[in-house]
């Protein structure tokens, strides 16, 4: 990663409250009743086993689907009123990238800029090579998604999301398919982003040593609850039974563990 | 049934609105226009050109028989402007194009590209379903003019060289310029346009609505090609009872 570059600081980060969000699909309930504060700038981690309501937290945080009941707020504002989307610059990395396959990276990274029609041609460029540099991917600007590597994809997808200089960002198990190493690397580049543009970060993971080495705060998620909010070493001395066998399994062949 | 229907105007009808928009997406409009020609126009003409022949084939030798071989000319001319160059092309491009729009849609939709556009505060209706829809409504009907063209040869052809019909080039022509008038072309690309935007409706709102993965792309293709060519033949009645009351 290139550390030459320099982002401004422009954006300023914004905090988030979650209260009392519910979500149903088909009478079964996925979210009950969720309450949880993030505070400006924080990495704020929501880890959980598969199935436990996370992601479909962040794609109502982002308004990708509406809640059945409580709300969102952020900076104090719902983000139902009307308009409150528009003025906080929210970005959301996919657990797949979703890059557009029709696009080159290039393309993909400037996308915001070119369909608002925000910047001259030019100029857009030059802001999408400047944010594929300050995550190390200057050299793949040319190339098409299909040819990346999952941990690029991820981290073009950070690229994508950093042009919209984002007040907040989500992330949806963004080290789900990667190998360790590539996984190290995406936590660093979290945490680059919080040093260097103080944005705030909530990250949905079921990786506990990502979760461990980048949150100021986690929020532990079983099924559609949370169970328990802290930083990580409040977490680790919980002695709840689902956070203990949560944060205790490894794989032993010689021994079955009960699902948490 | 109902809602599928219902959500198909909607979405439509967010089409039109955008429509103002279709300047600023008009490199996405001449990049669809150029996948649809260089897809369909050579499976187009090759069809036609049998679609004619086989018209004059089944028609020739009975108009013939009854010593009315001279109006052969006309009724190739007519079947093929007013009924089977807009069909036969409008299910060419459901099945050739229409299956390809709804497969991308729906893969875009099944791998999250869709949700990404919205969280950038992209309409997903600007972007990707106005220039489709958009370029289909523009190039069915210039396919279908290469059609009747290629299907009146494709008439004239089997005309002059099968033996049981046996009249020339020339009063083939003659006859299709006596009975065919330029309106009766522009009722087949009047039926073309309609047909174009039911395609692009119909596949553009299966992808959008596809879930569950590739099985769930393979079903969704299935099913916009084959609701794309049921409501298409419905269709096809009701436009040609509408376009011969404005005849008249």
């Amino acid at each position: 990663m290139s550390d030459s570059v320099s982002i401004p600081q422009a954006q300023q980060s914004v905090g988030v409250r979650i209260q009392g969000l519910r979500k149903s699909y088909a009478g079964t309930p996925v979210l009950k009743g969720i309450d949880f504060e993030v505070q400006r700038g924080e990495v704020f981690v929501l880890m959980g086993p598969s199935g436990s309501g996370k992601s479909v937290l962040l794609k109502q945080i982002i308004g990708l689907e509406p809640a059945d009941e409580g709300d969102i707020l952020i900076e104090g504002e719902s983000i139902h009123t009307t308009g409150v989307m528009d003025k906080y610059r929210l970005a959301l990395v996919f657990q797949s990238g979703a890059l557009l396959n029709s696009l080159n990276v290039l393309e993909n990274v400037g996308l915001y800029l070119t369909e608002h029609r925000l910047k001259k041609p030019e100029e857009i460029t030059r802001i999408a090579i400047e944010k594929l540099d300050f995550l190390g991917l200057k050299n793949v600007k040319d190339r098409n998604p299909g040819e990346l590597s999952g941990g690029m994809k991820k981290r073009v997808a950070i690229a994508r999301a950093l042009v919209i200089e984002p007040q907040l960002i989500l992330y949806d198990e963004p080290t789900s398919e990667l190998d360790p190493l590539s996984a190290v690397v995406i936590g660093e580049e979290i945490l680059n982003l919080k040093k260097r543009i103080h944005v705030t970060s909530i990250v949905v993971t079921h990786d506990r040593d990502l979760a461990f080495g980048i949150a100021d705060r986690i929020a532990m998620m079983y099924e559609g609850e949370i169970l328990a909010i802290g930083t990580v070493d409040e977490i680790r001395r919980n002695k709840h039974p689902i956070i203990h066998r949560f944060l205790n399994a490894d794989f032993n062949p010689n021994h079955q563990h009960e699902q948490p | 049934m109902f809602q599928n229907v219902g959500e198909m105007m909607v979405l439509l009808w967010r089409t039109i609105q955008a429509l103002p928009q279709v300047f600023r997406q008009r490199q996405k409009v001449y990049d669809q226009l150029f996948e649809i020609g260089n897809a369909s126009l050579l499976m187009a003409c090759i069809l036609s050109l049998f679609i004619g022949g086989v018209i004059a084939l089944q028609t020739g030798p009975v108009l013939a028989e009854r010593g009315l071989s001279s109006a052969i000319g006309g009724l190739v001319g007519l079947s093929i402007c007013k009924e089977l160059a807009p069909v036969m092309m409008a299910v060419l491009i459901a099945g050739r194009i229409g299956s390809a729009m709804t497969a991308e849609l729906g893969s875009m939709r099944v791998y999250q590209e869709i949700d990404a556009l919205r969280t950038m505060n992209i309409n997903p209706i600007y972007y990707l379903v106005l220039p489709r829809i958009v370029a289909i409504t523009i190039s069915l009907p210039i396919l279908v003019l290469f059609a009747i063209l290629v299907g009146w040869f494709g008439g004239g052809l089997v005309a002059v060289l099968n033996e049981k019909i046996g009249i020339t080039f020339q009063s083939f022509f003659v006859n299709l310029r006596l009975v065919v008038e330029l309106g009766d072309v522009i009722n087949g690309l009047v039926k073309s346009a309609v047909f174009a935007v039911v395609i692009g409706t119909v596949c553009c709102h299966q992808g959008l609505i596809t879930m569950g993965g590739p099985r769930g792309i393979g079903r969704s293709v299935t099913k916009a090609v084959v609701n794309s060519i049921v409501l298409i033949l419905i269709l096809d009645y009701f436009l040609t009872r509408l376009l011969l009351y404005f005849e008249k």
